[in-house]
């Protein structure tokens, strides 16, 4: 567990101190107003995070992300249990779409984490995804950042993957798991969007349902033909073979640990040896080998390049134990093989050109912006403009700061 | 700047009856509010601290059970406690008139009984929540 | 020329001439829609029932398909069960007003819990405070289950309960308390709601998921087969389906869909069919569109009688009845000018008799306010004997049969609940769809609608939105002692004191076992209810191997 601040209950605003000393104390008002501000692009967000610059970075940020139905919040749920479970302070991020007519959204993400209500080590906040650019909440990031730097170890932000948003989860989590639920009529329609890219961690929940092996295959297969397309001019890995094709082996069957398969290796169930609380005590390699070989997880890690895809039962936290240990483990590797920070350095790029974005939008959509718009787009109605040339106009006043 | 009026709409006690919760829920969202929707069987501590934790202006109460006494109070000495006493209470169900003075009197800022209009609970939060 | 094509020309001379005075005498309003919304035509004849047959269709009282009613002499035999729902406080408050109930000439009783009660909670546990006796009787074990039929026979009376998640314990109260009274369980008769599925869609006094609250549901079933073999095993309710804002064919094909997922869950335990179904019973609503309404219980029994018959292969005819019990709408009264909802019951209490109910609740003027003062429920009480004696309606068997209107209705309500019962189908039966959210989406969005109609003034409700007046808070309502809480806990304290909590502990662990396993569960509800074992205690069991149910919830 992170040493947060032995204040981080304390609920009582003191005015006499700044929003961000507030925050990096970890006092819960302060956490939730400033996310506020960030959602509402007030400027005192912006001063806030400045304060707070240097104090994030050491929390584990998870998307979780599936199409809607898929039990993401319930699963968020059991995995805030399992953080909890080894002493860590959890922070989630529940993002839900805005109605496109009215601005309004009604959020019920939370309905399904009662079980972490009351408890001072879990923070959730419901974010409505105003969104303008499509997907993500505009302030999710930001509002990651300072679940950071408040001194939540894990943040999971958990996101309807129907468009754009599961695409953006991947330049704020470190560790992206991908959510599928057999019989939602196109069983995998989130990889089949073409945004299997983004998975670090596939999960097929609700496996104690009819098809989830089918499911668990079909994924399996289409990870293994993009890996073997993308290395088809390389060797294959010495191991890459081993737990393959055992999809429909016994240890599938496992839905219960204790249903480990006779003649399995190390049918230990991932439970048993999870990591104590507050500390990872194997080392990525002696987890990822000991997931290869649990009962439940066969094929995870088997192939290093592949990744896992684990089967979770969300109602009854069947698999999420291993969830979480795989999760663990994604961030591990990419601590180990630098590619951490690699991401990070994306995911800050990402965040710049959104501002830019946010800001130039605003910008247009400010009263000045607005009416120029307007009248440069009537100009292209009517064919005394094209819409290049308009596009340019408007940018070149935008670039140049020449509208409110 | 894009202030939201963000609404928690809970159901403190047991009573299962949501309809009118749903409904004030979908008729806030419908006029652009951002309602977090916590759903049956909250108590008054789940309530005050998803209400912090939310950051919400207004946290709208329904209850049709009889327990309004007992249950509104109880999340407005929360919030207080936990220095979240500018968050606006409302409440709504099956409440005698004769008790809404008992209520207001514990910091609950207004009741709306059966038959009110969304309308008028909606004009309320825009004329009275507090600004943050 | 028939007489059919005589009539067509007629009515399109007809129409012809009203489109004529239309321009100088427009009508009310440009549509006219029922209570539930759908369209209402301005003229309805022979032709509106073309193709259909009286045979198919109606058949005859106490014939299949039942469209006209269960019995043949309907209310000419005898009439409906005058039953109030009633209970407060604690046991022995409530044991007064059921005394009081009978002595007016309440026919069987009718009991409500508290919601402590009906989660399973005793009144000690924390979310029980402030809710202990409030909108029923407060019941947290044997003890308390005595004084409340204390000097009421259980062989003379007939009893329904509201109960449904723990259905079985208190069942297993009833049958505990009948055996002190010398009364055997054969002798028993009444109902328990015992109807888990619109709890997760509409009521919400759910606890364990459906899986497990399915198997309880069997285990009643089966249990009661052998019994209580007079006992209504289950009350499959539409009342609140309806109560949460659903259309009147929403309410046929909701509780239908509803019923078939017992009828499935029990075939698939290995009950015959002819076994179990004869004491399925029903429970509807009654809104103020007379008309419709009466057509939606002539529909519901013409479904369920057909799906019985044809797709689980019942050979009982007692199997393809439809006995059901209505309340009147809670949800329509208003708290605006109560004294008008004496009227408003009153319609819906003859849709109920019109319809040929077989037990009926009429809701008190004051229920939007709070819980009915003695007064109000004589009223209420005294509207259904006035229905029985002084209107004439239960003179004759089903007496809107034949009307144009109500036979096109009933053929539409029972089309729209038939496509409704298709995409349940589709979804793979009731369960499946509550799981999905798929009713309660449904429900939510009738709900929405009609309160956005009323806001508009597309709909007149008399006193709320039309027909105002300024109004002094009412007085004189009815209120629970809050103390009644800290007495029973303190009864609570006393009785966990008094009993021999060996046997409850024996008791409880027989219980988890058999839960464990897949033994019926009754017989070791039953022994840990004689050892006086707690509603919570016996609950907390369940919970403990069967898990809690969690709602999803869909905008």
């Amino acid at each position: 567990m992170r040493s947060g601040n032995p204040a981080g209950s304390g609920d009582r605003p003191r005015a006499d101190r700044g929003l961000a000393e507030r925050v990096a104390d970890g006092e819960i008002r302060a956490v939730a107003r400033l996310i506020s501000h960030l959602e509402d692009g007030d400027p005192a967000a912006e001063e806030a995070m400045r304060a707070l610059r240097g104090r994030h970075g050491k929390a584990h940020l998870i998307g979780i992300t599936g199409p809607p139905g898929s039990g993401k919040s319930t699963l968020t749920d059991k995995l805030i249990g399992v953080f909890r479970s080894r002493g860590a302070r959890v922070g989630v991020l529940a993002v839900d779409p805005s109605s496109p007519f009215t601005g309004g959204a009604i959020l019920g993400d939370r309905l399904r984490m009662q079980g972490h209500a009351t408890d001072e080590g879990v923070f959730i906040r419901s974010l409505a995804s105003r969104g303008r650019l499509g997907g993500l909440s505009r302030a999710t990031q930001a509002a990651a950042r300072v679940l950071d730097a408040a001194g939540y170890d894990y943040v999971v932000i958990e996101t309807v993957g129907v468009g754009q948003s599961e695409v953006d989860i991947v330049k704020i989590a470190d560790t992206v798991a991908l959510v599928s639920v057999p019989g939602l009529g196109d069983d995998i329609q989130v990889i089949k969007a073409g945004i299997m890219e983004i998975g670090d961690v596939f999960v097929v929940n609700k496996s104690d349902r009819e098809g989830s092996d089918r499911v668990v295959r079909e994924i399996r297969g289409m990870l293994e033909t993009a890996a073997s397309l993308k290395r088809s001019a390389l060797p294959p890995p010495v191991d890459s073979l081993r737990g393959r094709g055992s999809v429909t082996g016994p240890g599938y069957q496992a839905s219960a640990p204790s249903a480990a398969a006779p003649g399995a290796d190390a049918p230990a169930s991932a439970t048993e040896v999870a990591p104590a609380p507050g500390a990872i005590t194997m080392s990525p390699e002696e987890l990822a080998h000991h997931l290869t070989e649990s009962a439940y997880n066969v094929n995870l890690a088997a192939d290093p390049e592949l990744p896992p895809v684990l089967k979770t039962v969300a109602e009854t936290g069947e698999g999420v134990e291993a969830l979480a240990d795989a999760i663990i483990a994604h961030r591990r590797g990419l601590e180990a093989s630098g590619k951490l920070v690699e991401r990070r350095l994306e995911g800050i790029r990402a965040e710049m050109r959104g501002l830019i974005a946010f800001r130039l939008l605003d910008a247009l959509e400010g009263g000045a912006g607005r009416s120029r718009e307007d009248a440069l787009a009537r100009a292209v109605l009517a064919g005394g403009e094209d819409v290049y040339g308009a596009a340019e106009e408007l940018f070149a006043a935008l670039s140049k700061g020449g509208m409110p | 700047m894009d202030k939201k009026i963000r609404v928690l709409v809970a159901k403190p006690g047991l009573d299962g009856h949501d309809r009118g919760a749903k409904v004030i829920a979908r008729a806030l969202r419908d006029d652009g509010m951002e309602v977090i929707y916590t759903g049956l069987r909250q108590t008054p501590e789940q309530i005050v601290t998803a209400a912090i934790q939310e950051d919400v202006d207004v946290v709208a109460l329904s209850i049709l059970s009889g327990a309004h006494n007992h249950l509104f109070p109880r999340v407005t000495e929360l919030l207080v406690e936990k220095g979240a006493g500018d968050i606006l209470v409302i409440g709504g169900g099956v409440i005698p008139e004769a008790d809404y003075d008992f209520l207001k009197s514990k910091g609950v800022a207004a009741v709306f009984g059966p038959g009110t209009p969304t309308k008028s609970t909606i004009d309320f939060i825009r004329n009275n929540i507090k600004r943050k | 020329m028939s007489e059919n094509e005589n009539l067509k020309k007629a009515v399109e001379a007809y129409e012809a001439g009203v489109q004529k005075s239309l321009a100088k005498f427009p009508e009310r309003r440009a549509e006219f829609v029922t209570g539930s919304g759908s369209p209402v035509k301005r003229l309805y004849t022979p032709l509106d029932l073309e193709g259909r047959s009286h045979a198919a269709d109606l058949g005859l009282p106490g014939e299949y398909p039942y469209t006209r009613g269960v019995q043949n002499t309907m209310f000419r035999g005898r009439f409906w069960t005058m039953r109030q729902y009633a209970g407060f406080s604690n046991a022995e408050e409530s044991n007064k007003r059921y005394k009081f109930l009978l002595e007016q000439g309440t026919t069987g009783l009718s009991i409500a819990f508290d919601l402590p009660t009906q989660i399973g909670y005793d009144s000690d546990h924390a979310l029980s405070q402030g809710e202990v006796g409030k909108v029923g009787v407060a019941i947290d074990s044997l003890a308390d289950m005595e004084i409340l039929f204390d000097g009421i026979p259980l062989d003379k009376v007939s009893t329904s309960m509201t109960i449904n998640a723990p259905a079985a314990v208190l069942l297993a109260m009833y049958i505990a308390v009948a055996e002190k009274q010398g009364v055997t369980p054969d002798k028993l008769n009444g109902t328990i709601q015992n109807d888990i599925l619109k709890e997760y869609v509409a009521r919400g006094t759910y606890i364990f998921p459906p899986a497990p609250s399915m198997r309880l549901i069997t285990n009643i079933f089966e249990y009661c087969s052998k019994e209580v073999a007079n006992w209504n095993t289950i009350s499959i309710s539409g009342y609140h389906i309806r109560e949460a804002g659903s259309t009147a064919s929403q309410e046929v094909a909701f509780t239908i869909a509803d019923g078939i997922a017992y009828v499935e869950a029990a075939v698939k335990a290995g009950l015959d069919v002819d076994d179990f179904a004869p004491r399925l019973s029903f429970f509807f609503n009654a809104h103020n569109d007379l008309f419709e309404e009466v057509a939606k219980y002539r529909a519901a029994r013409r479904v369920w009688a057909k799906i019985m018959k044809e797709r689980f292969g019942a050979k009982n005819p007692k199997s393809w009845m439809l006995r059901f019990h209505t309340q009147t709408g809670g949800s329509t009264l208003t708290a605006q000018q109560p004294d008008n909802n004496v009227v408003r019951v009153a319609i819906q209490a003859l849709a109920a008799v019109l319809g040929g109910t077989q037990s009926l609740h009429t809701n008190s003027r004051d229920e939007a306010l709070a819980l009915p003062t003695e007064d109000s429920v004589r009223i209420a009480l005294r509207t259904q004997q006035i229905i029985a004696y002084e209107s004439g309606a239960a003179e004759t068997v089903d007496p809107l049969a034949g009307s144009y209107y109500v036979e096109s209705l009933t053929n539409r309500v029972e089309e729209e609940a038939l496509a409704y019962l298709k995409r349940i189908d589709e979804l793979g039966g009731a369960v499946k769809a509550i799981e999905q959210g798929y009713v309660q989406q449904e429900i939510q969005d009738s709900a929405y609608r009609y309160q956005m109609d009323v806001e508009k003034g597309d709909r007149v409700v008399v006193g709320l939105n039309k027909f105002q007046v300024k109004e002094k808070a009412p007085e004189g309502l009815l209120r629970v002692d809050p103390s009644v809480g800290e007495r029973q806990v303190e009864k609570l304290r006393a009785l966990r004191a008094k009993r021999d909590n060996g046997r409850v502990k024996a008791a409880l662990a027989a219980l988890e076992t058999a839960a464990k396993g897949d033994a019926n569960l009754m017989p070791p509800i039953l022994e840990a209810v004689r050892a006086y074992a707690t509603l919570g205690e016996i609950c907390d069991v369940m919970r403990g191997v069967f898990g809690e149910y969690k709602p999803s919830v869909m905008f």
